[in-house]
């Protein structure tokens, strides 16, 4: 029988089937991270069960954590609990973990790729809705609530039923100042935030094949925000690659072993999806949203589409625009800026932050926009030093901020204020989501740069010729 | 952590006709900083509900006095967003034990039969109905009945049907949770660990 790639790697995990019900999944790998797990916890404490397989859960610090001062004790006194409470269970339990400081710490779901804990065909939760990014290795990944999370702690599965299957093809060649941001803004602009709910979605075409890891890991990060559960896409030599040799990666015989499982994992050829969709790569522009839901986004020189032409009732689209401050008809380019920030789980790799210094070397930093820089990681954090990004970032005008998740959903102090303009490059623009006010429109690292030597909202290919 | 059973609910309910309602707005990013599940309730909808300055807004819904009860009625695609249970806690602590939509995003869907509170989609004309029908008359009652999977205008007596499964089903009307049946079944989860490719 012919057989997804997602098939392959669900039926394989699947320890029992209810009838009438969810299937019991094994989970391979579990990430934890200090907002969603404490609760779990107590759980546990209450039921006065241990955690079954600790070297399966791997915990970070990362969402309220600051990204200046990390060597001062943090200031708030809720976080910084929070922050305890995930020490002193991991301790308890003898779960890995990598707090502040930890030369391992940085973003759960750019650390997990960075130390071979993400592995092809393996499965990995976490409760955190972005876990979909592991996807990018041919994982099912995917994000869990918090009585999961105490699921996984305690049995090391979870109670799912199985998702329906979509494959997405994006063939063709990608245009000038076009990134894998872009591909994935396009696909949800055109799916709506909930075009793909219900569904498990598998990225496929020539436009995926040759992306980087960082590339793939960007596009499945996104997949929740239609709505999907999770996006994969099969693992190829570029995958292999990139995972041989990491920390947590199978080493020796086990290896080989891996390696023999990992070339099974891809769709065969008659297998049948329960939707698919094509589009054309060479079609797609840097793309930039214009309300308060990543699927409410445009090719950044189109002007903002009438309710009638929107997704979503007219109330609703109006109390979006209302909310931004924009008007159907109006053009995005040239809008105010007032932050941009770089960074978070989709595009906090150093993919980005060389995609960002290759547009911004040479110019300088508007006077009156406040840009920060946050590498998911201290691998990333390091790799812009060695690679002399820095410098260049330095001569622009921009510094740089420590690992974590930053002001992607402002946790900790990097808040955008009451209704400034941020252009962002994390996943969500949904009303306060950056700060109570904040007004956010998603972009690639290139539109940020554009928009960060400009103070405006820029089609970054009119600043990109010249690098050509 | 357990929660109350659910079999059938009659009570008034609150509209909410607003599409795409993510779990940012259910309960903003800020207000995740607990370590234990209390107080949720409190900052349900926290800046649809208050101004920055903490006083209430008055033309939000859970502000007016005319609706209540404890079901909430969303528009669609209620739930996107953050996987954040808090949400569906917060749902819960404030007094809902219902949420009706005509589509809801899975990871909420999911949460919400964890944590006892119970997501009843119905079609979009169902839907439009009961919006209708509490515009009308804020007084209006539904009644869930889970046994039956049925949800019911109580005035007119339209109904809809929903779909939940046989085992999640079983789950809210004993007020079970998952972990116990993992628990019960941990012997055969070792042995399947044992066999795994990875």
């Amino acid at each position: 029988m012919s057989n997804t790639l997602f098939d392959k790697v669900w039926d394989t995990h699947v320890v029992r089937k209810i009838e009438g019900g969810p299937d019991v999944l094994f989970i391979d790998r579990h990430l934890i991270h200090e907002v969603t797990s404490p609760v779990a916890f107590l759980g546990l404490k209450s039921r006065g069960i241990k955690v079954l397989y600790p070297d399966r859960t791997f915990a970070t610090a990362d969402h309220n954590t600051p990204t200046i001062n990390q060597h001062l004790p943090v200031e708030d006194p809720l976080s910084a609990n929070q922050l305890k409470a995930l020490e002193s269970n991991s301790n308890e339990y003898g779960i890995s973990y990598w707090g502040l400081g930890h030369q391992k710490n940085g973003i759960v779901h750019v650390v997990g790729p960075e130390y071979g804990i993400t592995q092809p065909g393996a499965t990995i939760v976490c409760g955190d809705s972005h876990t979909s990014t592991h996807g990018a290795f041919g994982a099912i990944a995917f994000g869990i609530g918090t009585s999961e999370v105490e699921m996984v702690l305690a049995t090391q599965c979870i109670m799912q039923p199985k998702p329906k299957k979509m494959r997405i093809n994006v063939n063709g060649k990608l245009g000038i100042g076009v990134t894998p941001k872009d591909v994935a803004l396009f696909i949800i602009s055109q799916l709506t935030t909930s075009g793909a709910t219900g569904y498990f979605v598998e990225y496929a075409g020539d436009v995926f094949e040759n992306m980087s890891m960082e590339g793939r890991m960007t596009v499945c990060n996104l997949s929740i925000e239609m709505g999907a559960r999770g996006g994969m896409i099969a693992p190829d030599e570029t995958t292999i690659n990139y995972v041989k040799g990491r920390e947590f990666s199978p080493k020796g015989e086990a290896w080989d072993k891996a390696l023999a499982y990992y070339k099974t994992l891809k769709t065969d050829a008659d297998a049948i999806f329960d939707k698919e969709l094509t589009f054309d790569g060479s079609t797609i522009e840097p793309m930039i949203t214009y309300g308060t839901n990543p699927g409410m986004g445009m090719g950044i020189s189109h002007d903002i589409p009438d309710a009638a032409h929107a997704e979503g009732g007219a109330t609703t689209y109006a109390k979006s625009l209302n909310y931004m401050g924009f008007s159907e008809g109006q053009a995005m380019i040239g809008k105010k800026v007032d932050f941009v920030f770089v960074g978070s789980c989709t595009n906090g790799r150093i993919e980005d932050f060389r995609a960002f210094t290759s547009l911004v070397k040479g110019k300088h930093k508007a006077d009156d926009v406040t840009v920060w820089l946050v590498p998911g990681s201290h691998i990333v954090e390091a790799q812009i030093k060695e690679e002399g990004l820095l410098d260049i970032l330095t001569e622009a005008g921009f510094s740089l901020r420590q690992p974590g998740c930053s002001a992607c959903l402002a946790m900790n102090d990097d808040k955008i204020p009451a209704g400034k303009y941020a252009v962002s490059t994390s996943n969500r623009n949904f009303e306060g989501r950056q700060g109570p006010g904040s007004r956010t429109m998603l972009a690639s690292p290139l539109v940020a740069a554009a928009a960060a030597v400009t103070g405006v909202v820029t089609d970054p290919r009119t600043l990109i010729e010249e690098l050509v | 952590m357990a929660y109350d059973k659910f079999n059938t609910l009659r009570s008034t309910a609150v509209p909410l006709p607003i599409e795409n309602v993510d779990t940012d707005q259910l309960i903003p990013a800020r207000f995740l900083k607990a370590t234990e599940r209390v107080g949720f309730g409190d900052n349900l909808f926290r800046d649809w509900r208050y101004n920055a300055d903490n006083t209430p807004k008055k033309d939000f819904v859970l502000n007016n006095n005319i609706y209540s009860g404890k079901i909430l009625v969303g528009g669609k695609n209620f739930g996107s967003g953050s996987s954040r249970e808090h949400a569906a806690w917060a749902v819960y602590d404030y007094g809902f034990r219902c949420v009706v939509s005509s589509f809801f995003a899975d990871i909420f869907r999911n949460n919400c039969l964890n944590v006892g509170v119970l997501p009843v989609q119905v079609s979009p004309e169902f839907s439009e109905k009961i919006f209708a029908a509490i515009h009308a008359d804020p007084t209006t009652e539904l009644e869930v009945n889970l046994p039956d999977q049925t949800i019911t205008l109580v005035a007119t007596g339209e109904k809809d049907t929903f779909e939940i499964s046989p085992y999640k089903k079983d789950n809210m009307i004993n007020g079970f949770d998952d972990i116990d049946y993992l628990q019960s079944i941990k012997p055969e989860i070792e042995v399947f660990a044992s066999n795994l490719p990875l």
